[in-house]
């Protein structure tokens, strides 16, 4: 067994260049920063491109251009950046683009601060830029998954042509953990419908237009179908002592972490309590959700936000079980002391 | 020279692309300049043969639609973002020709940074930039190249300097810098100036295709429809006016003293990713010790200030762990934490997942220094461990329900040479008093970080000193320890 001893931000590029990713195109921000450090290290000696761009917006329609030419394409920021970033989101959706977009969420609104925040879950998950469309989210809340996420995106989101966001905090972005990488470098995929500069692919487009109302509306139809998809075949949600629970937090990234010693704690204390924390924010797991509403007595979403996940929680579960909120903001973090609280 | 008359084989020979009964004729309006420049670009691309190989970048403005005409690879972008995403097709190209072609308002206004940045990078592309002082499909608006008087839907009592600047000069910017190759301003007003465009247009392609880096081509064209003229009106309007404000002429040639560069083909192959990622870090030969199933959990706080190497240490005490197939984890002081004169880290070694990477009530806590003692003594969970950095710490722990060892690390380290190193003394410290991994395994962390065998050495003596000073203590009656 080799493992390596490593920053989150630094296992999500690594995971990346495993998978394929050749081109990384980014702006410094705090606390994301050390992501583009990493991709400015890595990917020259491999033969990559890592160019610092004079803008978040240069730097996504970057990843526009290269992902419409059929590259593993990544960049990274945190909430102002992604503010920024948002416009070009909205275009790779709408030209169904496969690329990988990294948060590390830091605490807001404006500036803020640099502290861990999940106040971009909305920001995310529900989109960022203007249309109809979604991102696919995952949600790590290791430093193992940070390599794992980096390492499996690529393929999810060419699965969909869709942009992918690997949304995480400014914890899972700075911890370090011990970390499995695979020893298998993935093979980047030919596409049909990617650009090449040959004569195979010259007829393909690369474009988000359509002028046509009738036709738009197909391809907002034709684009829902597929988050109908992701939804059927690519929920992921993990669940801990959650079976024969009474209370059940749901919680995702570094909030995860911190309840599950909750859990642990209130299992000593003879409480029944479990966690079911989402793995994909989008898809969000309702089924999952929905099943607990059937069990539980009790379900607390926990999150570093004015309340944002739980909204999803509280749709799924379509009234069927009251859903408590408990969350903390700008840049502060719940103890486990304070989380066991709530269920004492 | 091909007849002007035939249309390019880069076009398509029917427009079906448009989605109108009407697949003969472009959607631009009479006498507007797109059509002309898109039919000596499409000449250029047919007889430089290189169609396959073009990529052409499409802007927002009424050259949108470029790809109803150009059979090449086309890629449609947000407005403004044409060098931006020109540059990501051609990084990820390099053997492609890319041509990014925007209006005034796209290229001069919202897209400014860009196109300055990937003119400053001198990225291997031909950039067309359509200068016609007006914003066309969004309705006759201000264009950053208005000039001053011009009446638009946006400037209804005419462009005033002292509200909306100056018409913009972008040629003669973007020839300031060093890395374009080439930056021309050519017109399409008049027969001359159209021969001598379709010249320049070549010349900006066969630019790229030699290798040679950004060429730049400003194109002064009419919008009849935008300025509320007649096609011939316009086309005086743009000789009389927007030639004596834009001067036509080349502002930067370096074509004949240019070095040919071109970037590989992008396609690592396994052995260089992994040799680049470096994961070839084995630690096969160091031999676990710890016995897993009865680890009791290491709740660690290391606190400091800068300079004591506090982060470092509980890096390496996160490694030893890792070689010991615990569980860890290791994050650096966060939030209002880092306030108050302490820089700190967390460590949490386990034999089970690790929740919360937070330690809020360490049972291990390292003091580097006074304000750390004094900020999470109180913190320490009965039972605990306390490292005093007797060195710099006079204040004795007051607490009777932990056991406090005080250990001199900053001056052992200082003493032996390696001021740096009292980090690692005082991780040396801890293992010692309390064998939770044995201290001598510290010795092959040290042996696998520290490249310099002198500076290994130094540091290992080092170690071996302060687990000396803890044994003797220990025999010598609690010298170093109280508490409990």
């Amino acid at each position: 067994m080799q493992k390596e001893f490593i920053k989150g931000n630094e296992a999500v590029v690594k995971g990346a260049i495993l998978a394929g990713c050749t081109h990384y195109f980014g702006y410094p921000i705090t606390p994301a920063s050390e992501i583009a450090h990493a991709a400015a290290f890595y990917l020259p000696p491999t033969g990559g491109i890592f160019i610092q761009a004079e803008s978040e917006v240069a730097a996504i329609n970057m990843v526009y251009g290269a992902a419409g030419a059929g590259a593993r394409v990544m960049t990274a920021s945190s909430g102002p950046g992604i503010s920024l970033k948002a416009e070009g989101f909205s275009y790779l959706a709408g030209a169904e683009l496969p690329c990988v977009i990294v948060d590390v969420m830091r605490a807001g609104p404006g500036l803020g601060n640099i502290y861990p925040e999940q106040g971009d879950y909305n920001q995310i998950v529900k989109g960022a830029g203007h249309g109809n469309y979604k991102n696919i989210v995952l949600a790590p809340n290791s430093v193992q998954e940070m390599a794992d996420h980096g390492y499996m995106a690529f393929e999810l989101a060419e699965k969909y042509r869709n942009p992918l966001v690997i949304l995480t905090d400014a914890y899972i972005g700075q911890m370090m953990e011990p970390v499995q990488f695979p020893k298998e470098v993935k093979k980047v995929k030919h596409f049909d419908w990617a650009i090449y500069a040959d004569k195979a692919s010259r007829h393909n487009l690369i474009t988000s237009i359509v002028m046509s109302a009738d036709e738009l509306e197909k391809h907002n139809i034709k684009l829902n179908k597929k988050y109908a998809e992701m939804e059927k075949n690519d929920t992921r949600f993990e669940g801990y002592k959650l079976d024969d629970a009474d209370v059940v937090f749901v919680a995702y990234g570094v909030s995860s972490r911190i309840v599950m010693s909750a859990v642990d704690i209130l299992r000593e204390k003879n409480i029944k309590a479990g966690l079911l924390r989402p793995i994909t924010l989008f898809p969000f797991p309702k089924k999952a959700c929905m099943d607990v509403a059937g069990y539980a007595k009790r379900m607390i979403a926990v999150e570093l936000s004015n309340g944002q996940m739980v909204d999803d929680v509280r749709l799924a579960v379509k009234g069927k079980k009251e859903i408590e909120f408990y969350g903390r903001m700008g840049g502060m973090t719940p103890s486990v002391e304070e989380i066991v609280s709530i269920v004492e | 020279m091909s007849n002007i008359l035939e249309k390019p084989k880069s076009f398509y020979t029917d427009f079906t692309r448009k989605g109108s009964a009407d697949v003969i004729t472009t959607h631009y309006c009479p006498g507007c300049g797109h059509g002309i420049l898109h039919k000596m670009i499409a000449e250029a691309i047919s007889e430089l043969g290189i169609q396959d190989r073009t990529v052409f970048i499409s802007p927002v403005g009424c050259s949108v639609f470029a790809y109803y005409y150009f059979d090449t690879g086309n890629v449609q972008v947000a407005h403004g973002r044409a060098p931006a995403a020109g540059t990501g097709v051609k990084r990820a190209l390099p053997n492609s020709i890319v041509i990014s072609y925007q209006g005034d308002g796209d290229l001069a206004a919202i897209g400014t940074a860009e196109i300055i940045h990937s003119a400053n990078r001198g990225e291997a592309m031909t950039m067309f930039f359509v200068n016609n002082a007006i914003y066309g499909m969004t309705g006759g608006q201000m264009a950053p190249t208005s000039i001053i008087g011009q009446k638009t839907t946006t400037s209804p009592y005419g462009r005033k300097a002292e509200n909306e600047g100056y018409p913009i000069k972008v040629s003669e910017l973007i020839s300031q810098l060093d890395a374009p190759v080439y930056v021309e301003r050519v017109s399409l007003a008049d027969v001359a100036s159209r021969n001598k465009a379709r010249t320049v247009v070549r010349k900006a392609i066969q630019n790229q295709i030699d290798g040679k880096g950004f060429s730049f081509v400003e194109v002064l064209a009419a919008c009849p429809s935008g300025l509320k003229k007649t096609p011939l009106e316009t086309n005086e309007w743009v000789k009389n006016t927007l030639h004596t404000i834009f001067p036509l002429g080349c502002y930067k040639d370096e074509t004949a003293t240019r070095t040919p560069r071109f970037a590989p083909a992008i396609n690592p192959t396994s052995d260089q990713v992994l040799t680049a990622l470096n994961l070839k870090d084995d630690h096969s030969d160091y031999k676990a010790s710890v016995d897993k199933k009865n680890f009791i959990d290491q709740n660690v706080k290391i606190a400091g200030f800068g300079g004591q190497g506090v982060l470092s240490a509980g890096t390496t005490l996160s490694v030893l762990a890792m070689y010991e197939n615990l569980e860890v984890s290791w994050i650096p002081s966060y939030g209002p934490e880092m306030r108050g004169g302490t820089s700190n880290c967390n460590v949490r070694l386990s034999n089970k997942r690790i929740g919360s990477p937070l330690v809020e009530n360490p049972n291990i806590l390292i003091a580097m220094n006074g304000p750390s003692l004094e900020k999470f003594e109180s913190a320490v969970r009965p039972g605990g461990t306390i490292i005093v950095n007797s060195s710099i710490i006079d204040a004795k722990v007051s607490r009777k329900d932990v056991k406090t060892y005080y250990v001199p690390v900053t001056g052992i380290a200082t003493e032996m040479g390696v001021p740096a190193a009292q980090g690692v003394a005082a991780l040396a410290a801890y293992l010692a008093a309390t064998n939770v991994i044995p201290v001598e395994k510290l010795e092959h962390v040290v042996h696998k970080s520290l490249k310099r065998k002198e500076l290994a050495d130094k540091n290992i003596a080092i170690i071996r000193k302060v687990a000396e000073y803890i044994t003797k203590g220990m025999e010598d009656n609690k010298k170093c320890l109280t508490g409990f």
